[in-house]
């Protein structure tokens, strides 16, 4: 062979590679998805219309001043925001948290528990204060699901991917329970789900179903792009990620700040369970936990982290998801169609990474250099 | 009573740690090999949707198995060439897998039944249980460990072959060469690339396996999230054997164990909720890891491949 490829690593990461991969990578992750639909018996042309349409809207509907399709997107975007920020913070540090879909459960639990059980506690007070109180408890139901992993990581180093994970299963274990079981509505007609909460621990709406949970996603993303790349600590934690050696010369203590980091991780994620039954449910019920916390962990990193372009990447994947349902009702092709495009993305974009770092070079090789220089 | 009551649970035990003991063995290959692969979750789903359906449309349980080893296989590959060749990081590749597993799962779930109807619902062909002479009229043990069907007697003949090849032959120092120390084996003339990439796609194949016994054997048909989290508790039960294929039985048993006694007392009509003892898998696995991460001493000297989720580059030699 005259010539060869080789990889050759850049002296810097690319810029333009950086924006064109992700961006090549969806691409290729619709093309695939194409290919897939065909092979289905469906128009892949009509399907992403239909997609696209069920997740934005037609233009007539725009002129119609009707928005409903890009609300339902975005009420859809709002928990990925939220625990797509969680896990993008304690990725930073490479704390593998994979727990944000238990985490967000809990912050339902906690959120929950206030709503149905302190009103009738606390007679008279006044009905604004339960809200604030459901925020904070949903962030710290978050919070205590990511301690116990956080705690055992920095602690015991315990493999806090395996820890998180096994945590989701029981968090779901146990809301199923509570709403099955010893939380039932008495009034539900067997129907599993606790019973409403009171009209005034809703979160307010903004536009059909669009709730307040949005505006506590757009500002957890200001105040982690502030803080995180803006701050020294946001500096430390980054170390720890990078050169856990280097952070413990610093005087970095990475024990303290895995258990911090991963609270407020939780948190975020909890604050995205208490969004959702606050804001859409109005009950604890089947739905909670329907793979938002695993979306968030690909929202993070396709992101790479950034906290505006979580918001961004979060709306694409909600976009990509209500589209998914848009075509089960229209069409009666699988839903799951969106879950097979989002690991496509990651495929290409894990693929596509290395250009990034690296590019190909083709070399023309010497004859006589040709098999001994590769060494197979 | 109590013995036929022993007897019962240990026969669910063993069906329903087979499908774990596949999964577990492969990716312990894999990871021997110096690889980590979430994806151990979307092979398995991949393999059990793959296989009922290769088995439903030819009438045949054996196509299922062959055609779940080949998917499972190919979808390791994805993995090995992310990770291997590209250089792609391991924890986000295996998400990835998973998550794509699951949703095509999912998909080919709708599509592969009869006239590209949904599987679900469906009846196929299955591996029936078959009493082993002799064997099967042992007391007590013998029907619960010799009346099984045929895929679990294969894993009875997986488990010592694959520890005499990983501890006694040459091949077998190879694989725990590239996982420990690969410079070292690159140096020794072992190929590290090829050999990363054969032990991924087995591994993905043995995953696979594992998943065409829950759907050809362990609960036969296609239904929804069928492995249930399975391919998660596979990768913790690599840590719990300690990479050891022969005590992966232990950790098997132990966690098909919970299965059957959760069978059996809903099956008695237990006061206690059925919440709790689903749990209860997924808390034992946290203990276990939280033991044998503390036991520091212990995991060092039976070792963690050195090498595991580093990406081997010649260049950068040490």
């Amino acid at each position: 062979m005259p010539f060869s490829v080789k990889l050759e690593k850049r002296l810097e990461p690319s810029q333009t590679m950086a924006y064109l991969v992700p961006v090549a990578s969806f691409v290729l992750a619709l093309l695939f998805g194409a290919v897939l639909l065909a092979l289905a018996g469906a128009n892949p042309w009509h399907t992403y219309r239909a997609m696209l349409e069920g997740a934005f809207g037609t233009p007539e509907q725009w002129r119609a001043g009707q928005f409903y399709s890009l609300t339902e997107t975005l009420v859809k975007a709002t928990p990925l925001i939220l625990a797509g920020l969680g896990v993008s913070i304690a990725f930073r540090m490479l704390f593998w948290n994979i727990g944000a879909e238990g985490q967000l459960v809990m912050g339902g639990f906690a959120a929950g528990a206030v709503a149905l059980w302190l009103p009738p506690m606390l007679p008279g007070w006044p009905t604004w204060t339960f809200l604030p109180i459901m925020v904070v408890a949903g962030m710290m139901g978050g919070a205590f699901w990511g301690l116990i992993p956080a705690v055992l990581k920095a602690y015991l180093k315990v493999n806090e991917i395996i820890t998180t994970l096994m945590l989701n299963y029981i968090a779901i274990l146990w809301v199923q329970y509570l709403y099955y079981g010893p939380w039932k509505d008495p009034q539900g007609y067997g129907f599993p789900g606790t019973a409403l909460f009171p009209e005034y621990t809703w979160l307010p709406r903004i536009s059909g179903r669009l709730h307040l949970g949005f505006v506590f996603g757009l500002i957890a993303a200001a105040l982690i792009w502030l803080v995180l790349d803006h701050t020294r600590w946001g500096y430390e934690i980054r170390l720890i990620g990078e050169n856990p050696r280097a952070a413990r010369y610093a005087g970095v203590s990475i024990a303290r700040n895995i258990v911090l980091v991963t609270c407020i991780s939780g948190g975020l994620a909890g604050l995205a369970g208490m969004a959702d039954v606050a804001g859409i449910s109005y009950r604890l019920q089947q739905g909670l936990a329907v793979g938002y916390g695993f979306t968030a962990i690909i929202v993070a990193w396709l992101a790479r982290l950034n906290p505006w372009a979580i918001i961004l990447v979060s709306i694409l994947l909600a976009a990509l998801l209500v589209g998914g349902d848009q075509i089960q009702i229209v069409m009666g092709l699988p839903a799951s169609t969106a879950l097979v495009l989002q690991g496509a993305i990651l495929f290409f974009m894990l693929g596509g990474n290395i250009f990034t770092s690296y590019r190909l070079r083709l070399v023309r090789s010497v004859p006589s250099l040709s098999t001994s220089a590769t060494g197979e | 009573m109590e013995i036929a009551l022993f007897a019962s649970i240990l026969t669910i035990t063993v069906r329903a740690g087979t499908s774990l003991m596949y999964a577990t063995i492969g990716e312990i290959i894999t990871e021997r090999a110096g690889i980590l692969n979430l994806g151990v979750e979307g092979m398995m789903i991949m393999g059990a949707v793959t296989a009922f359906a290769a088995a439903f449309h030819s009438d045949s349980a054996w196509l299922g198995v062959a055609t779940a080893m080949v998917v499972g296989g190919l979808l390791a590959l994805i993995h090995a060439f992310l990770t291997i060749t590209l250089r792609a990081d391991q924890t986000v590749s295996g998400l990835a897998l998973t998550i794509f597993g699951t949703g095509l799962a999912s998909f080919l779930g709708q599509r592969l039944g009869p006239d590209g109807m949904p599987l679900v619902g469906q009846v196929g062909p299955r591996f029936h249980k078959v009493a082993l002479p002799v064997l099967a009229e042992i007391p007590v043990i013998g029907l619960a460990l010799f009346h099984q069907d045929v895929l679990v007697y294969v894993m009875y003949l997986l488990v010592p072959l694959a520890w005499y090849i990983l501890y006694k032959t040459r091949p077998g120092l190879h694989l725990r060469a590239i996982g420990e120390s690969p410079h070292t084996a690159d140096a020794m003339g072992v190929n590290v690339i090829g050999l990363r990439y054969l032990y991924t796609v087995l591994g993905g194949m043995l995953v696979g396996l594992g998943g065409a016994h829950l759907s050809l054997a362990y609960t036969p048909g296609w239904t929804e999230n069928l492995t249930s989290g399975r391919g998660w508790i596979a990768i913790a039960l690599v840590i719990f054997a300690t990479w050891d294929p022969a005590r992966a039985v232990i950790g098997a048993l132990l966690f098909g164990g919970v299965n059957a006694i959760q069978f059996r007392l809903q099956a008695a009509g237990a006061t206690i909720p059925a919440a709790f003892l689903n749990m209860l898998p997924y808390a034992l696995t946290i203990i276990v890891l939280v033991i044998i991460t503390w036991w520091e001493a212990f995991r060092k000297r039976v070792g963690a491949p050195a090498a595991l989720g580093i990406p081997y580059m010649r260049e950068e030699r040490a």
